[in-house]
């Protein structure tokens, strides 16, 4: 193996700033992402689990469609395609005037595919609950609203605290492809300064640490939370 | 909005897209094979009471798992030539790259499957005098991965999508043969809807089947 190795190189101006700089996007598309992918897939996963025959069939079309599809074909859709198929004004908004694109595409291609994969886990929590905590609570006079409110949702997203803890953890790592369509988030970074300086191994390791430290810093953060919400007499339920 | 809709694009490179679809399902097969014997392999070790092995078994998936696969591709991309010596193309460093991100993966739903055996079995086999080698071999794995057929099919669609990924080093496997003809066309609207749906017709029918095997097949 011939190999010239020089760690030094990482720490060198401009090479250190584009690492941080990558570092900085990952987080910033994978937060906000994780926001929309939770809200989002709860709607979606709750409507799987009511009465309503309608609502139950758009939110299992929604997603078998986002399960099916590679993340990477829906990020090309919605950076490439969906300004094509907006009414005209939309569209050349959205290729001239909005601001950040790369991001703004990519937040929205990882929430929206992000939630299917929460909403089926919203969903198996729900059933998880044995089916007389609804009905008791429909029988006490609560609207289905309020059983949902006060009575399933507190327990089952107890209980999926662990999945979502991977679920996040997937977006971090799922933001890599954004460097598809030009952002330069971490992976990105590391590529290119491999391409600068021919260090790649230097480069791809500092990059795989880091998202090692991210992965490590989640997990820690998610434990510490279920931690915190935990009901005492159901410790350890589901987990 | 479909108006302008040029099909034509898509049937003259119609034998280009199919050439890139089957080598998305042979690099997805054979990722599969791979990916199923090292993850049998690691499963071994990490139930294995050896601490050595079961620690190493876990490092291992538990590093695999945090990074993301393009990065693994890149890993590979610029590795394999490097151990060999010489450049080998896209298409090997690529099947490495994912035997080695897809084992962590299966390694766990194969442990999820030898967990699944009853531990009695193995007591009986001991019993019975059989060496722990011939206990895994006709005993515990037989029963594991009859049990864990449906999720490494699952699986399996996962990876089928993931294979899209290997865009990043222009191997051309399904999705970059529909992103050279986009491009050279100027056809990216009906290039990247149709890469779509042939995706997610794979993808739906086969967890159809899948779901319809989970359950007839259960034990």
């Amino acid at each position: 193996m011939d190999y010239n190795w020089n760690w030094g190189v990482l720490f060198q101006d401009p090479y250190l700033g584009w690492l941080f700089s990558g570092l900085r996007w990952t987080v910033a598309v994978a937060c906000l992402a994780a926001v929309i992918a939770f809200s989002v897939g709860s709607l979606v996963g709750i409507g799987r689990t009511v009465e309503t025959r309608w609502l139950r069939l758009i939110s299992t079309t929604y997603v078998e469609i986002f399960r099916n599809i590679p993340l990477l074909v829906q990020m090309f859709l919605w950076y490439f395609v969906l300004p094509e198929l907006l009414p005209e004004n939309t569209g050349r908004w959205m290729k001239r005037e909005m601001p950040m694109p790369e991001y703004t595409s990519a937040v929205l291609c990882l929430g929206f595919y992000t939630a299917s994969r929460v909403a089926e886990q919203v969903r198996s929590g729900i059933e998880s609950l044995p089916r007389g905590q609804r009905m008791a609570g429909l029988a006490t006079g609560l609207t289905p609203f309020q059983v949902y409110r006060y009575l399933l949702l507190p327990m089952a997203y107890r209980i999926i605290i662990p999945p979502l803890t991977s679920e996040f953890l997937t977006i971090f790592k799922n933001s890599s492809l954004a460097l598809t369509i030009g952002l330069l988030e971490l992976t990105a970074q590391a590529q290119q300064i491999s391409e600068y300086t021919f260090q790649s191994f230097e480069a791809y390791t500092a990059a795989t640490v880091s998202y090692v430290l991210i992965a490590l810093v989640v997990t820690l953060l998610m434990q510490w939370l279920e931690g915190r919400v935990r009901v005492p007499g159901f410790a350890g339920r589901g987990g | 909005m479909f108006a302008e809709f040029d099909f034509r694009v898509i049937w003259d490179a119609l034998p280009f897209l199919v050439q890139g679809l089957w080598m998305s399902l042979w690099l997805t097969l054979l990722a599969m094979i791979g990916g199923i014997v090292l993850g049998t392999v690691l499963a071994l070790m990490r139930v294995s009471s050896f601490l050595p092995l079961s620690l190493m078994s876990a490092t291992y998936v538990n590093l695999i798992r945090s990074v993301p696969l393009i990065l693994v591709i890149f890993w590979f991309y610029f590795l394999v030539p490097l151990i060999i010596g010489r450049p080998i193309g896209g298409f090997y460093s690529a099947l490495i790259a994912f035997v080695i991100f897809e084992a962590a993966y299966y390694s766990e739903i194969i442990r999820a499957g030898i967990q699944s055996v009853r531990h009695g079995q193995v007591l009986a086999g001991k019993a019975s005098g059989l060496r722990y080698w011939q206990i895994q071999r006709h005993i515990v794995l037989p029963q594991a991965f009859r049990n864990m057929i449906p999720v490494l099919l699952t699986q399996a669609i996962i990876l089928f999508q993931d294979t899209s990924l290997v865009y990043v080093v222009s191997l051309r496997d399904f999705m970059t043969a529909s992103s050279i003809v986009a491009r050279n066309e100027g056809r990216l609207v009906e290039m990247y809807i149709f890469a779509a749906l042939v995706y997610f017709l794979i993808c739906f029918s086969a967890s159809r089947y899948v779901k319809r095997l989970q359950r007839s097949y259960a034990l």
